[in-house]
């Protein structure tokens, strides 16, 4: 606490408001084309997807493979919420994350026993399973979709994406958080020295799908529209390849991989034809010669502009 | 009436055992690769997919018959895999686990995706290979088609029971997949071993590809993705890197999804296979025929 105004947060703050105003100038003067405000819509929804999914693949060393699935419920979710209960947007969007947090509960309970494989499997038919479930349920408009009107700004998504971050990443700093990397380290030392693991895992994995369901209800009051197809395994491959991309285990690199990943599909987006292709290069050729991603399991920080004892401890492990 | 109830029954078995056969066909390839180096090749429905192109260009371009076809998808497929497996995953036989099941899935991403630019994403009709005859059992309608595609699958995996049990390649793959480094001790060519595997796999996604183009009538790029996951379940069900379980697992999982069907709730046939996934890996994670192994510290 005694340092929460250090330098080093001061400048992380100043920039996140200079970056935040700059851009909403840009919107409220009309200088920014329609093209380029949903691209950084986009990226402050994948920025959140990521870092969560992060939280179990990367920080905990769990394989999830169904992040989609979480996004899908809070998507419908919050959906519900706004469109058919005409509620406030942002208890739609608290309603689909913990709808999702709860999901996300329930299926972590009995399937985190599983290991690596066995758990990427079961949380791939769970995915499927969601999306199967709504594409069924004629009340949120089945096959065809759900239409809604669109509430988000960039102001909302990126204050939301802002929070996100900060929370998790003072999670993944925490004594909490700390256990969870002890998890992927070595799951049996980690038993052995009293770390609970099961309670650990549960907890990565339910605050995984709380974020993922934010991120799904940003994306449903933005987009106008959404369909079950959406939320393929698709979805949750493409969520993958970014966090993967940036580096596994590093919340920054996440982020990273986010942005790298949503520009380019942006910029792809007249060939679309192309871009699962280059995508799918782009995942082989990374995992041949650099496999740990971008960052790997290095942050990136602005310890520089501390002073001593504000090392940062993360990203040595 | 209670007579048609039967006859109703034992359609959805004959129609079950069908899609079974086909499932089994792509579960055997996922089994014996996850036995010989522990990856999900995400990438075997998609190689399945190939397949029922190749088929399908032997038919229609090369106007060859349906054996001659088959064989011809099934040595393509074959070469694919092994160049998929060179290519791909050798280089990460050593990296993590994590590393060879993305590089897999990248994999099926390319195919699906560089298919959908080589071939269009146009639906492509299958040409009639058999005569529409139908065979009548006691009310029971067998087609042509299921014949044809039961004695197929039969007839492949009997040749490859016999080849993994009673030839030395078939002994060299056992002993690889049992213990690979006391394998390269005992003089066995461990990577040439890994890459017939592959093949092998191939050739039998191939033909289930075939088959089932044959049956559906259609295929499409993307048309490897849900039957890939579902032989994946099949794979699970019987045990993953269990030759035999792959087969029942097929079979049982072609038979419950025509049953869900038959009850008349299709739209959900895809949620019950994982559903029945989640069961088994909470329930039994090593399946119906594996055994518990105990971990090691």
């Amino acid at each position: 606490m005694r340092n929460l105004f250090n330098r080093q947060n001061l400048v992380a703050l100043l920039g996140i408001v200079l970056l935040y105003a700059v851009i909403q100038g840009l919107i409220v003067f009309d200088i920014m084309p329609p093209f380029y405000k949903l691209t950084l819509i986009l990226i402050c929804i994948y920025i959140i997807l990521s870092t969560s999914l992060n939280l179990i693949n990367g920080i905990t060393g769990q394989f999830s493979i169904g992040h989609a699935g979480f996004m899908a419920v809070g998507a419908y979710i919050s959906a519900i919420v706004t469109a058919i209960h005409h509620g406030p947007l942002l208890l739609g969007l608290l309603a689909g994350a913990i709808a999702a947090a709860l999901a996300g509960l329930v299926v972590g309970l009995p399937t985190l026993r599983l290991n690596g494989d066995y758990l990427a499997i079961a949380t791939l038919g769970f995915g499927e399973i969601v999306r199967i479930v709504f594409l069924n349920t004629e009340y949120v408009g089945g096959a065809a979709g759900f239409t809604l009107s669109s509430k988000i700004t960039w102001t909302w998504a990126f204050v939301l994406m802002v929070l996100s971050v900060i929370l998790m990443k003072n999670f993944v700093s925490s004594t909490h958080g700390r256990a969870c990397i002890s998890i992927r380290e070595n799951e049996i030392a980690a038993e052995s020295m009293g770390v609970n693991t099961t309670k650990y895992k549960v907890i990565a994995f339910t605050m995984g799908a709380f974020f993922a369901g934010l991120a799904g209800g940003i994306y449903a009051n933005y987009m106008y529209i959404i369909q079950p197809m959406t939320f393929s395994f698709l979805k949750s491959f493409d969520i993958l390849v970014m966090v993967v991309l940036g580096g596994l285990g590093s919340m920054t690199g996440g982020i990273v991989g986010a942005i790298v990943m949503t520009l380019a599909s942006a910029l792809l987006a007249s060939v679309p034809e192309w871009r699962l292709v280059i995508t799918a290069v782009l995942l082989i050729a990374m995992m041949l010669f650099r496999p740990t991603g971008i960052l790997g399991t290095k942050e990136f920080s602005l310890s520089f502009l501390g002073k001593k004892g504000d090392k940062n401890a993360t990203s040595k492990n | 009436m209670g007579s048609s109830i039967t006859q109703q029954i034992f359609q959805q078995i004959v129609n079950g055992l069908s899609l079974g056969s086909i499932y089994a066909l792509i579960a055997l390839g996922y089994t014996m690769v996850y036995g010989i180096i522990k990856l999900i090749n995400f990438a075997h429905g998609d190689i399945m997919m190939v397949g029922a192109y190749a088929g399908w260009y032997a038919i229609t371009v090369l106007h060859l018959s349906f054996l001659p076809a088959l064989l011809f998808a099934m040595v393509a497929c074959a070469l694919l895999g092994v160049v998929i497996e060179r290519i791909a995953y050798k280089p990460l036989r050593n990296a993590s686990r994590i590393a060879a099941l993305i590089t897999a899935i990248g994999v099926s991403l390319f195919l699906e995706y560089g298919g959908m630019l080589l071939v269009t994403a146009q639906v492509r009709t299958y040409p009639p290979v058999f005569p529409e005859t139908m065979y009548s059992f006691h009310g029971v309608i067998f087609k042509y088609g299921d014949i044809v595609m039961l004695l197929t699958s039969t007839i492949l995996m009997v040749l490859l029971h016999i080849t993994v049990q009673y030839t030395k390649m078939g002994k060299a793959m056992r002993a690889v997949s049992f213990d690979k480094d006391a394998a390269l001790l005992m003089g066995i060519n461990t990577n040439n071993i890994i890459s017939f595997t592959f093949a092998i796999g191939s050739a039998l996604a191939a033909a289930a590809g075939v088959l089932m183009g044959v049956y559906f009538n259609t295929i499409d790029p993307l048309m490897g993705i849900i039957p890939g996951l579902k032989a994946f379940v099949a794979a699970v069900l019987g045990g993953i890197g269990i030759i035999p379980g792959a087969m029942v697992g097929g079979l049982m999982l072609g038979l419950i999804e025509s049953i869900v069907s038959g009850l008349g709730a299709s739209t959900w046939r895809d949620a019950v296979a994982f559903l029945i996934l989640i069961l088994v890996l909470i329930v039994k994670p090593s399946g119906l025929f594996g055994k518990n192994v105990r971990e090691k510290v």
